[in-house]
């Protein structure tokens, strides 16, 4: 109990450090990109990257259905962090600044391309060196983008064929 | 109204579709209550009243129309916005953001633990999942024998439970159980491990399965539809949108409360304020959020107490798959119960936990089942297959079980810091093997622990052994909570708690906190009825003295 405490303390404090480096080195402007309320030009590439290996299984495989699911992804993933608490909203930001400023992308997530020109294995080994990793933060990270991702996706009608889901029948009945 | 978070803008999605059923919110605020929303709020509002309730939920519903039926004048407040089953469209995507504290994303302070907490108009039981138990015994035993909380015995609370149920139609559900649950029955049944039915606080119930993203049918008798309304009818007042942000005291009473109206989406302030003097003050925004409030009031705290034992059920989950189609997100979500790992073990020894099933609907399912990619949708793909059981932990009842501290982010909001400690992580375990064992023994083809590193397994020899090498660590092992409580713990002693058994600010005159935050443990049951009874209780008696000595508003 004693060690594990000790070792998040020092997580803590390295994971501050890369984060507070990465926010005071990054002078990327953080405006939001065309049509978005959120979410930069370059932080909306990383989701849209991030999205088909997130979602291996789940989207469509023919072209046109899985560029409009891809939109939609990236589109509810900026709706939700607009709406969220401000400090919840700052920490995601903080998260996506890291992941999208290339020194640190290259050096906590060992991604050495950018997002879009990243291949799909360079970024599942990424999500899963982060998934098992043994900071406490990066597994936070993990989790933060995995299931912001899932949500954006499953909440989606057009997804709900492939896991056979449907409303029950009776909702005509109420909407 | 507005859609608030996920849900698009487009001709796609739910949010074109409205409910067709009468909605007795909307004929309500046609009848001409008096309601404000924040947002629309033009010009600063400064308000008196008898009694204001900060908070609509569990607590603040059932204290309102106490309150109010005593004739005296009632001011709700509530940060969330008023949503009624005309928006509620049966999409998870539209209820998180709308319904839900963080968009159903709140967190401890390491991100361990997802929190669903309630929003809105009704609070938490706008969106929970009906389950009615009374305060168990055993706990009501602890809270006299530990707490000096004398008058919480069963034979004392019985009435009140009894008000309670009738008001809220809180009756055995006769219905047969969905296949979720039926499947935790079946399982239990064949190890001769005790289950049985839940009780539920419904009338009219449609059996459709959608109570965790606000009732389309207005069967559940949430605050939203019963202790709200009728407190509207009686006359009181209710302000959404709003957030109180500190109240102001003035020796040892409170004088006022300080709010900011908030924007549409509920997330800026518009810059307008609202201040209400009053007589007294009702604290019930729930467990996280009523000692944040009084922390950012800097409240009177000579023992550092208020904040701490903060109680969450930590609950961890195990999922399996059946040959045949349980869709577990059809019909009444929670309906069978087992107390069995509660009750046969003693409180002060190894950490007991109540089984359960929850609703599975794709975005929790989702979020929850580990992992992402191919590993994640060969589960995701069969999810009408899919049958979940969860384990409710029953935390503080032990030296090594001490919850977690409400603390204030820079911004002044509420941080919930909850480590989980050895002893609760070996009940996690222990509960692990035990859904396993019962979901085998009700046929399941293939179970997983919910946790990063759980792998598909396909017999009980199998999942003993891997089990038991699962490490236990945040944010490998998911971990959830849907129930909040303490936090402003009641006992005799005020250097152990916060409030006294009838809910009084140790230190306050007129402060009272009725909400699940005045519980001085966990209750080792869904809470929403051990809220009721003892805030109907304490309300009550708050209303009766209140009456008898009446006197002119503070000035």
């Amino acid at each position: 109990m004693k060690i594990s405490r000790r070792r998040f303390l020092q997580v803590g404090v390295t994971g501050a450090v890369v984060l507070g480096a990465a926010a005071w080195l990054n002078h990327e402007p953080d405006t939001p990109a065309q049509g978005m309320r959120a979410l930069n030009a370059a932080e909306a590439g990383l989701i849209r990257a991030l999205a088909p290996v997130i979602l291996a299984g789940m989207l469509p495989n023919e072209t046109a259905q899985r560029q409009v699911a891809l939109n939609e992804v990236v589109e509810a993933f900026d709706r939700g962090l607009a709406g969220m608490p401000l400090s919840i909203q700052a920490e995601v930001k903080q998260l996506l600044g890291l992941l999208t400023f290339s020194p640190s992308r290259a050096l906590v997530a060992g991604v050495w391309k950018s997002w879009p020109e990243a291949s799909e294995a360079d970024i599942r080994a990424f999500l899963l060196k982060w998934q098992a990793s043994r900071f406490v933060l990066l597994r936070a990270g993990y989790q933060a983008l995995k299931q912001l991702m899932q949500a954006c996706w499953f909440g989606n009608p057009l997804a709900w064929p492939a896991m056979g889901y449907a409303l029950p029948a009776r909702s005509g009945e109420i909407l | 109204m507005a859609c608030d978070g996920l849900c698009p803008s487009g001709p796609l999605g739910g949010n074109t579709l409205v409910s067709k059923l009468p909605d007795p919110i909307r004929l309500g605020l046609d009848r001409g209550w008096s309601v404000q929303n924040g947002a629309t709020l033009k010009a600063d509002l400064a308000l008196e009243a008898d009694i204001v309730i900060v908070g609509t939920g569990a607590g603040g519903g059932t204290a309102a129309e106490i309150l109010s039926a005593a004739g005296l004048k009632v001011i709700m407040i509530e940060e969330g916005p008023l949503k009624s089953s005309s928006d509620f469209r049966m999409q998870e995507r539209d209820a998180y953001p709308q319904l839900y504290q963080e968009s159903a994303g709140r967190q401890t302070k390491d991100k361990a633990i997802t929190i669903l907490q309630g929003r809105s108009v009704g609070g938490s039981t706008t969106v929970n999942w009906t389950s009615s138990f009374r305060t168990p015994e055993a706990t009501l035993q602890h809270w006299q024998d530990q707490w000096g909380l004398r008058d919480y015995s069963q034979g004392a609370l019985a009435p009140w439970f009894a008000r309670m149920e009738e008001r809220l139609s809180i009756s055995p559900w006769s219905v047969a159980p969905n296949e979720n649950n039926d499947i935790l029955r079946r399982g239990c049944e064949a190890l001769k491990i005790p289950a049985a039915a839940i009780q539920r606080n419904v009338k009219g119930c449609w059996n459709l399965g959608y109570c965790g993203i606000g009732c389309p049918t207005n069967a559940k008798q949430s605050m939203l539809v019963t202790t709200v309304p009728a407190s509207l009818d009686l006359g009181a007042r209710l302000l959404h949108r709003v957030r109180v942000e500190k109240l102001l005291f003035s020796h040892d009473k409170a004088v006022a409360l300080e709010a900011v109206a908030l924007d549409e989406a509920g997330i800026h302030p518009t810059g307008i304020k609202v201040t209400v003097r009053a007589r007294h003050f009702v604290m019930a925004g729930g467990a996280i959020n009523t000692p944040a409030l009084l922390l950012r009031s800097k409240a009177p705290n000579p023992h550092g107490t208020l904040g701490k034992r903060t109680f969450l059920h930590p609950v961890n989950v195990s999922a399996a798959l059946m040959d045949s189609k349980v869709q577990g997100y059809n019909g009444a979500p929670q309906t069978i119960f087992s107390d069995h790992f509660l009750d046969t073990l003693p409180l002060d020894g190894p950490i007991g936990y109540k089984l359960e099933a929850p609703p599975v609907h794709p975005i929790l399912a989702g979020i929850t089942l580990q992992g992402f990619g191919e590993a994640h949708s060969t589960w995701m793909r069969r999810l009408p297959h899919l049958q979940v059981v969860l384990a409710l932990l029953r935390d503080g009842f032990h030296p090594e079980s001490i919850g977690g501290t409400v603390t204030l982010r820079q911004d002044g909001s509420a941080l919930l810091d909850y480590p989980i400690s050895d002893y609760v992580w070996d009940g996690m375990r222990r509960a692990f093997f035990t859904m396993a064992e019962i979901q085998f023994a009700a046929g399941a083809k293939v179970v997983t622990p919910m946790h990063e590193k759980g792998k598909p397994m396909r017999s009980w020899s199998e999942a003993k052994q891997h089990i038991a090498d699962l490490a236990m660590k945040p944010l490998e092992c998911r971990v959830v909570s849907a129930h909040v409580m303490g936090g402003c713990g009641m006992g005799s002693d005020e250097k152990r708690s916060v409030v006294r058994g009838d809910g009084r600010y140790h230190q306050l005159e007129n402060v009272w906190v009725f909400d699940g935050s005045a519980f001085p443990t966990s209750i080792g049951a869904n809470p929403q009825l051990s809220i009721y009874g003892m805030v109907a209780r304490n309300a009550t008696r708050l209303a009766e003295a209140l009456v008898s000595q009446r006197k002119p508003l503070v000035g």
